[in-house]
C-alpha cells in the first residue's frame, strides 16, 4: 500500500533525527568549564542556551504548524457525504508511531537537558575568588552588606571583574532577588539561607527586582546593582569605610572565615 | 419519590419546566448546565478583573488605581476564580456531567444525589469567594497563598481562602468519585474501555488525578489556617516550621492540576477534530495510553515550581529531567490531533474554528514550556512575564478556546437551537487575534526581565521594549473583551432566538450523545437502554453499525 511505504520512510527519517541534535552537541565546546569568567559569564552562557532553546522550539513549532496547516488545507471536505479515509494502521505501524516520535522527543529533551546541565553547574559553582555580600530582604527593602562592611539599602556597588556571591535571608515573608542583567533569581526565606552569584563584567548600572509576591508594594521592591571599575571602586570603598572604621575590620575577619 | 426528583428514565425529551425542577434536579444534564452557568459567571467576573489589570498595566504609573491592595485583590480573584471557578468547573463539571454519562450510554451519573451536592458546593464556593469583594479585610495573597505572607495580617482573610479551596476541593472529590464510578460501571452494554470517546478518557483520567491529589491541597491550606489562627507552626520558621513544606504540598497538587485542565480540553479538541474531519482519531489506542501516562508523569514534576526556592541542586536537575519527559505523552497527543486531519474530509463549522484556534495556541503554549522546564533557564525567567505568557497560552487561550468550542459543539443538545454560525466564527477569530496581541508581546517583555504580579514597572520605565509590549497588550485586551462579550451575546441569542435544530446530530458525530438521543435528551437520556453493537467505535465514520435499543414494552422506538 502507498501509505505504508511512505510511512516507513517517514519512520526511518524520524529514527535518524535524535542523532542530529546529539551530534551537534558533541561537536560543541563545553563552555561552563572555562576558568576565565571574563570571557564567559553565567549570563552570557544563559543567553547562548536561551538562544538555542528558542531556535529549537521555533523549528519544532514551525514544522508542526506547517504540517497541520497543510493537512487542514489539503483535506477540506469536497462533497456533502464525504468521509475521512485515515488508513488503518498495522500493529507494527501503531507501535512505530509511538516509539519513533518518542525517540525524537526524547532526543531533543536530552539535547536540551545536557545544555541545561552545563548551565546549571555554571550557576551553582561559585568561583573561589568571589567576594561575599550579605543580603536581607524585608517588606519592601533590599539590604546589602558587603565584605567591607558597607551597608546599603536598595543599592549595591561592586567591582568590575570580581565575582560576587550573595548569602540571603528574609526578615519576614518570601522575597526573590532577581538581577535583570545577570539573569539570576533565588528566593529569600525566613529561617533558611540561600545564595546566588554573578559576574559583574561591565561597568554600569542595572536593575534588581523582587520576583516573589510579597504584599502590597511587591512591585515597589527594587534596587540597583552598580558596577565600578577597579580604581573607582577602591575610591568608593575608601570613602564609605572612612566613616565606619570599626565595622570594617570585624566584617572582613568574619567573611574571610566563612567564604564559600 | 416525586417525579422530578427521581432519575428514572421517562423517555420524554426536553428540559425541566419549572424553577423548582431546575433547582432540585438530580438529572446529570441539568446539573451539568448549572456547572456551566457557574463557570461562565466566574469567567465574566475574572475576565473583568483581567481587563482592569490590563488597563492598569497599559502604561507606567497609576492608570486606574494607585492602591496596591486593590490591584492585588483583582489579581488574586482573577487567578483563583479563573482556575477554580471557571476552568475546573467547566471541564470537570459541565463536560464531565453533561456529556460523559451520555457518551458512555449511561442513563445518569452513578450517584445522582452526590452529584447535586457537588454542584451546590461549587456554587457555595463561588459565592464565598465573591465575599472577598465586599468584606473589609479581603484576601490578597494570590491563588497560591504562600506562607509566611499568608500567615501575616497584611494578607487579609486567609480563613476565607482556605475555606473556599476546601469547599471547592470537596466538590471536586465528590464529583471525581462519581464520575469514575459512572465511567467504570454505567457504560452501556457492548461498550468496552477502548470504545470510549477520548473526551471520556480524558475526563476520567483527570478525575483520577483529582482523587489522588486534591486531598493534599486541602491538607496544605488546612495547615495554613491552623498556623495562622491557632498558632500551630507547620510553616512558621520561628517555631521550627518550614515555609518550603507548603510549596511542596501545594504544587504536589497544583502541578497535576494543570493536567486536570489540559487533558479534558484536549479531549474536547479530539472530539471536534474527529467529527469535523469525519475521520478516525490517529492511533486511538496509543492516544489513550498517552492520556493515562499523564497520571504518573504529572505527579513527579512539582519541583519545577520551586527551582529557585533554595531546594537542593540535585533535585533541581532530577526534576528538570522528569519535567522534560512530559513532552513524550504530550507530543503523542499533538501528533494524534494532527494525524486526525490526515486524509480527512474537514468541514469548518463554528465549533471547529474555536478548536483549531485552541490547537495553534497549544503549539505555542506547549513549546514555550520547554525552556521553563530547564532549571538553569528558569534562573533567568522564574516568576517573569515569560511564565505568565506561557501559561496563558496553554490554559487561558488554548484551554479557554477549547472550552468554548465545547460549549458551541454541545449547544444544540442543550438548547435545541443553533448559534449563528458566522458570528461563532467571527468571535473565534476575534478572540484568537486579540489574545495573541495580549500575550505575544508580553513574552518579549518577560525576556527583558518584567516580573509577574507587578502593578507597575517604574524600574523598567526606560526599557522601550517592555513599555511598548505592555501598551500593545492593553490594546489587545479591547479586541478580546469585545469578542468575549459578543460570544456571550451569541449564546444568549442562540438560546432564545436561534434557529431551531432540525437534527439531533447537526455535526455528524458518531458518539452516542448525538446518535442515540433526542435533540434535547430528556431525563434518563435514552428512551430505552442502548446497546453498542460489535465493531461500533465512536470515531468510525465509514461503516459504523447503528447502536441498538433494548426492546422496551410500551415504547415504539424513538427519534
Ligand atoms: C481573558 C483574558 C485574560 C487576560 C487579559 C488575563 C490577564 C492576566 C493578567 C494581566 C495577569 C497578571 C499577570 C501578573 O502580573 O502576574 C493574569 C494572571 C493570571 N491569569 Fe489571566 N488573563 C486572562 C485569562 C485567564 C484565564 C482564562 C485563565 C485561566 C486559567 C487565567 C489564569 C491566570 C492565572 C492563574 C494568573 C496568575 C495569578 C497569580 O499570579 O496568582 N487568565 N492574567
Ligand atoms: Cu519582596
Ligand atoms: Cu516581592
Amino acid at each position: 500500500m502507498k501509505f505504508k511505504s511512505l510511512m516507513h520512510k517517514v519512520m526511518a527519517a524520524m529514527l535518524a533525527l535524535p542523532l542530529i541534535p546529539s551530534l551537534a552537541h558533541a561537536f560543541q565546546a563545553a563552555p561552563a568549564h572555562r576558568a576565565d569568567y571574563n570571557g564567559w559569564t553565567p549570563h552570557e552562557h544563559w543567553d547562548a542556551v536561551w538562544h538555542e532553546t528558542m531556535l529549537d522550539i521555533t523549528v519544532l513549532g514551525i514544522v508542526f504548524a506547517v504540517i497541520t496547516v497543510a493537512f487542514m488545507v489539503m483535506y477540506v471536505r469536497k462533497g456533502h457525504g464525504e468521509r475521512g479515509k485515515l488508513p488503518t494502521l498495522t500493529n507494527q505501524a501503531k507501535i512505530g508511531w509511538v516509539v519513533l516520535p518518542c525517540m525524537l522527543f526524547l532526543g531533543d529533551d536530552l539535547f536540551l537537558y545536557v545544555k541545561g546541565f552545563d548551565l546549571h553547574n555554571h550557576y551553582r559553582e561559585v568561583p573561589t575568588n568571589a567576594v561575599e555580600v550579605k543580603l536581607t530582604g524585608s517588606m519592601w527593602n533590599w539590604n546589602y552588606v558587603d565584605v567591607n562592611g558597607i551597608d546599603t539599602d536598595n543599592e549595591l556597588v561592586v567591582k568590575q571583574g570580581t565575582p560576587v556571591v550573595m548569602r540571603m535571608v528574609s526578615d519576614d515573608v518570601l522575597h526573590s532577588h532577581y538581577m535583570t542583567r545577570y539573569r539570576v533569581t533565588e528566593d529569600l526565606m525566613p529561617g533558611r539561607i540561600t545564595w546566588q552569584w554573578f559576574m559583574p563584567d561591565q561597568v554600569g548600572e542595572s536593575v534588581a527586582t523582587c520576583r516573589e509576591y510579597c504584599g502590597t508594594m511587591h512591585s515597589g521592591m527594587y534596587g540597583k546593582i552598580i558596577v565600578k571599575s577597579a580604581a573607582d571602586y577602591d575610591a568608593y570603598v575608601a570613602e564609605q569605610t572612612a566613616s565606619i572604621p570599626s565595622v570594617t575590620g570585624v566584617a572582613k575577619a568574619a567573611t574571610a572565615a566563612d567564604q564559600i | 419519590m416525586s417525579g422530578f426528583m427521581g432519575h428514572e428514565p421517562d423517555g420524554k425529551p426536553g428540559q425541566p419546566k419549572t424553577v423548582k425542577e431546575w433547582v432540585f434536579t438530580l438529572d446529570h444534564k441539568v446539573i451539568g448546565v448549572w456547572y456551566l452557568i457557574g463557570a461562565i459567571a466566574s469567567f465574566v467576573v475574572a475576565g473583568l478583573a483581567a481587563t482592569a489589570m490590563r488597563i492598569e498595566l497599559g502604561s507606567v504609573g497609576p492608570d486606574i488605581t494607585d492602591n496596591g491592595d486593590i490591584y492585588n485583590l483583582w489579581l488574586t480573584m482573577h487567578g483563583a476564580v479563573m482556575i477554580l471557578g471557571f476552568q475546573i468547573p467547566a471541564l470537570l463539571g459541565f463536560v464531565a456531567n453533561w456529556a460523559v454519562p451520555i457518551m458512555v450510554g449511561g442513563k445518569d451519573m452513578a450517584f445522582p444525589r452526590v452529584n447535586a451536592m457537588s454542584v451546590w458546593l461549587l456554587w457555595s464556593g463561588i459565592l464565598l469567594a465573591l465575599l472577598n469583594l465586599v468584606i473589609p479585610d479581603s484576601y490578597n495573597g494570590m491563588w497560591t497563598g504562600y506562607p509566611p505572607y499568608s500567615l501575616t495580617d497584611a494578607v487579609g482573610n486567609t480563613a476565607l481562602y482556605s475555606s473556599v479551596v476546601i469547599i471547592l476541593g470537596m466538590s471536586s472529590v465528590f464529583g471525581a468519585v462519581n464520575l469514575a464510578c459512572t465511567v467504570a460501571f454505567m457504560r452501556c452494554k457492548g461498550m468496552g474501555w477502548f470504545q470510549m470517546p477520548l473526551t471520556v478518557w480524558c475526563v476520567f483520567t483527570a478525575n483520577v488525578i483529582q482523587l489522588i491529589f486534591v486531598p493534599v491541597l486541602a491538607a496544605s491550606v488546612l495547615l495554613l489556617s491552623l498556623d495562622k489562627y491557632l498558632g500551630f507552626g507547620f510553616y512558621n520558621p520561628e517555631v521550627g516550621g518550614d515555609v518550603l513544606l507548603y510549596q511542596n504540598l501545594f504544587w504536589f497538587y497544583s502541578h497535576p492540576a494543570v493536567y486536570v485542565i489540559l487533558l479534558p480540553f484536549m479531549g474536547i479538541m479530539f472530539e471536534i477534530f474527529a467529527v469535523s474531519a469525519r475521520n478516525d482519531v490517529f492511533n486511538y489506542k496509543a492516544t489513550v495510553w498517552a492520556v493515562i501516562a499523564f497520571i504518573p508523569v504529572s505527579s513527579d514534576v512539582w519541583v519545577h515550581h520551586a527551582y529557585v526556592a533554595g531546594l537542593p541542586d540535585w533535585l533541581r536537575l532530577l526534576q528538570t529531567f522528569t519535567t522534560l519527559l512530559i513532552s513524550l505523552p504530550f507530543g503523542l497527543l499533538m501528533l494524534s490531533l494532527t494525524g486526525t486531519m490526515y486524509r480527512g474530509a474537514i468541514r469548518y463549522t463554528g465549533p471547529m474554528w474555536w478548536a483549531v484556534g485552541a490547537f495553534f495556541m497549544l503549539i505555542i503554549g506547549a513549546l514555550t514550556g520547554i525552556p521553563n522546564a530547564l532549571s538553569a533557564i528558569d534562573y533567568g525567567i522564574s516568576d517573569s512575564y515569560v511564565i505568565m505568557s506561557h501559561f496563558h497560552y496553554v490554559m487561558a487561550v488554548s484551554g479557554g478556546m477549547a472550552i468554548f468550542a465545547g460549549v458551541f459543539f454541545w449547544f444544540p443538545k442543550l438548547t435545541g437551537r443553533m448559534c449563528n454560525s458566522l458570528m461563532t466564527k467571527l468571535t473565534a477569530a476575534g478572540f484568537f487575534i486579540g489574545m495573541n496581541i495580549v500575550m505575544g508581546p508580553l513574552y518579549f517583555a518577560g525576556m527583558e526581565g518584567m516580573p509577574r504580579r507587578y502593578m507597575d514597572y517604574q524600574m523598567y520605565a526606560d526599557n522601550e521594549l517592555i513599555v511598548s509590549a505592555q501598551h500593545w497588550s492593553t490594546i489587545g485586551i479591547y479586541i478580546t473583551f469585545v469578542s468575549a462579550l459578543l460570544m456571550i451575546v451569541v449564546w444568549l441569542h442562540g438560546a432564545i432566538a436561534g434557529e431551531k435544530a432540525t437534527s439531533a446530530n447537526p455535526w455528524g458525530s458518531q458518539s452516542l450523545e448525538f446518535t442515540a438521543t433526542a435533540i434535547i435528551p430528556g431525563q434518563g437520556n435514552f428512551p430505552t437502554p442502548v446497546i453498542c453493537p460489535e465493531g461500533w467505535h465512536p470515531y468510525n465514520f465509514i461503516d459504523n453499525p447503528k447502536p441498538e435499543f433494548e426492546p422496551h414494552p410500551g415504547t415504539s422506538g424513538h427519534h
